[in-house]
């Protein structure tokens, strides 16, 4: 009966694992929602921006470096200034928190950039805008425990 | 009231313009500061350099490399050896005439760096205004630039910094020198130091060279002014008087 027992057993795992998640909500689990900008819109289209910020950013610092071009729609300083995400205390949050703009996609992407080691992640005390609701947002790993049932 | 950076900018330019029109009517006024726009290139039409006076420099008096370090977030890790210093009070004695001199170095910004010519990697590089700079994102810090650099200018980050000025990105295993304040220059501003400085001895004179009606030109031609280790040829944008 060794085999029945492990048929059983493949069968409720596979139940298990592939158990369908409801649509909507755990949405966030599986996709990222990066907490919204202060503007109406993004510098680019939205689409555009999540393909093709990381050129933008690489075009401009070599511009501002070398040239001393500081025009600001493509800065670093400003994408920061404006994606800033304060915490429940009000204080900006840096690269070190994941909800951080940048770490809400990049940890699920698990791409891991250098830009804060040198550059500032947050803006300077005071400075910002108006505090931002933004739901926690999980890393891969959280919607990968979430997805499989796994405690905490 | 806020006013947007764009508007400030266009509303000094029109009170320079005014003032020029107001000062002399009917004679063209040289020398109106312009504004580069955030959008241009920096050109060879300028080259930014600094008047060190030497004698109403004050011993004792440091905010010069106060106002630098605030500026630029330079933190001490309390090991001086090694803590990052973009400027410094220098105090010189002459033994024979046992006369003091105090001044402050920091990186020359040479017409021929020392520095850029042996960077492996091209991020020791000079601005096309003459400001010298390291491109930290090309920096693999070897440090053969700090062997150069005939003035001791330039810094290593050893540590792991966080917290940095949102205008002065650093980082450890780069190095770093002064950078005349590049993010303020370019918006028209003056050094940290020359404007800490300019509250109290005003030694500090901070200008563009190659302008002839500019404050630093007018005092250059007008004072006898040196270069240190002029003999190595590197024709630094510093200079001092009364050394």
């Amino acid at each position: 009966m060794f085999w029945v027992r492990s048929i059983a057993k493949f069968l409720l795992l596979f139940m298990f694992v592939s158990a369908p998640v409801k649509a909507g909500e755990n949405r966030s689990f599986f996709v990222p929602t990066p907490p919204k900008g202060k503007g109406e819109k993004c510098v680019e289209e939205t689409a555009f921006m999540r393909s093709n910020h990381m050129d933008l950013l690489m075009h401009q610092r070599d511009r501002t470096v070398i040239d001393g071009i500081r025009t600001k729609k493509h800065s670093l300083k400003e994408c920061v200034a404006c994606h800033v995400v304060f915490d429940n205390e009000g204080r900006a949050v840096s690269y070190q928190d994941p909800k951080n703009f940048c770490r809400s996609c990049h940890d699920f992407a698990a791409v891991k950039i250098d830009c804060f080691e040198c550059h500032a992640s947050k803006p300077p005390q005071g400075k910002g805008h108006a505090k931002i609701n933004s739901t926690p947002i999980p890393s891969a790993v959280d919607a990968y425990r979430v997805s499989r049932k796994f405690p905490q | 009231m806020t006013i947007s950076p764009e508007r400030r900018r266009f509303l000094s330019q029109a009170a320079s313009l005014a003032a020029g029109v107001t000062i002399a009517p009917g004679v063209t006024l040289y020398g109106v500061a312009e504004a580069k726009p955030d959008n241009m290139a920096v050109t060879e039409k300028v080259r930014w350099g600094m008047l060190v006076d030497t004698n109403k420099c004050s011993d004792g008096c440091n905010d010069c490399v106060t106002a630098c370090n605030d500026e630029n977030g330079l933190k001490g890790h309390g090991r001086p050896q090694t803590d990052a210093q973009w400027i410094r009070k220098v105090n010189l004695k002459d033994p024979r005439t046992g006369v003091k001199k105090t001044l402050p170095v920091m990186c020359q910004h040479c017409s021929e760096p020392p520095c850029v010519d042996v960077c492996p990697t091209g991020a020791s590089f000079k601005r096309k205004d003459g400001i010298v700079l390291v491109n930290k994102h090309t920096c693999i810090g070897c440090r053969y630039c700090m062997l150069a650099c005939p003035y001791k200018a330039r810094s290593f980050i050893h540590e792991t910094l966080t917290d940095q000025k949102p205008d002065v990105p650093r980082g450890k295993g780069t190095v770093e020198s002064c950078t005349f304040c590049v993010h303020r220059v370019d918006n028209d501003l003056q050094p940290a130091c020359v404007e800490a400085c300019s509250k109290t001895n005003k030694a500090l004179i901070f200008g563009d060279m190659n302008d002839p009606n500019s404050k630093l030109s007018r005092a250059l031609e007008k004072y006898p002014t040196g270069r240190i280790r002029a003999d190595l040829g590197t024709d630094p944008g510093v200079r001092y008087k009364g050394l």
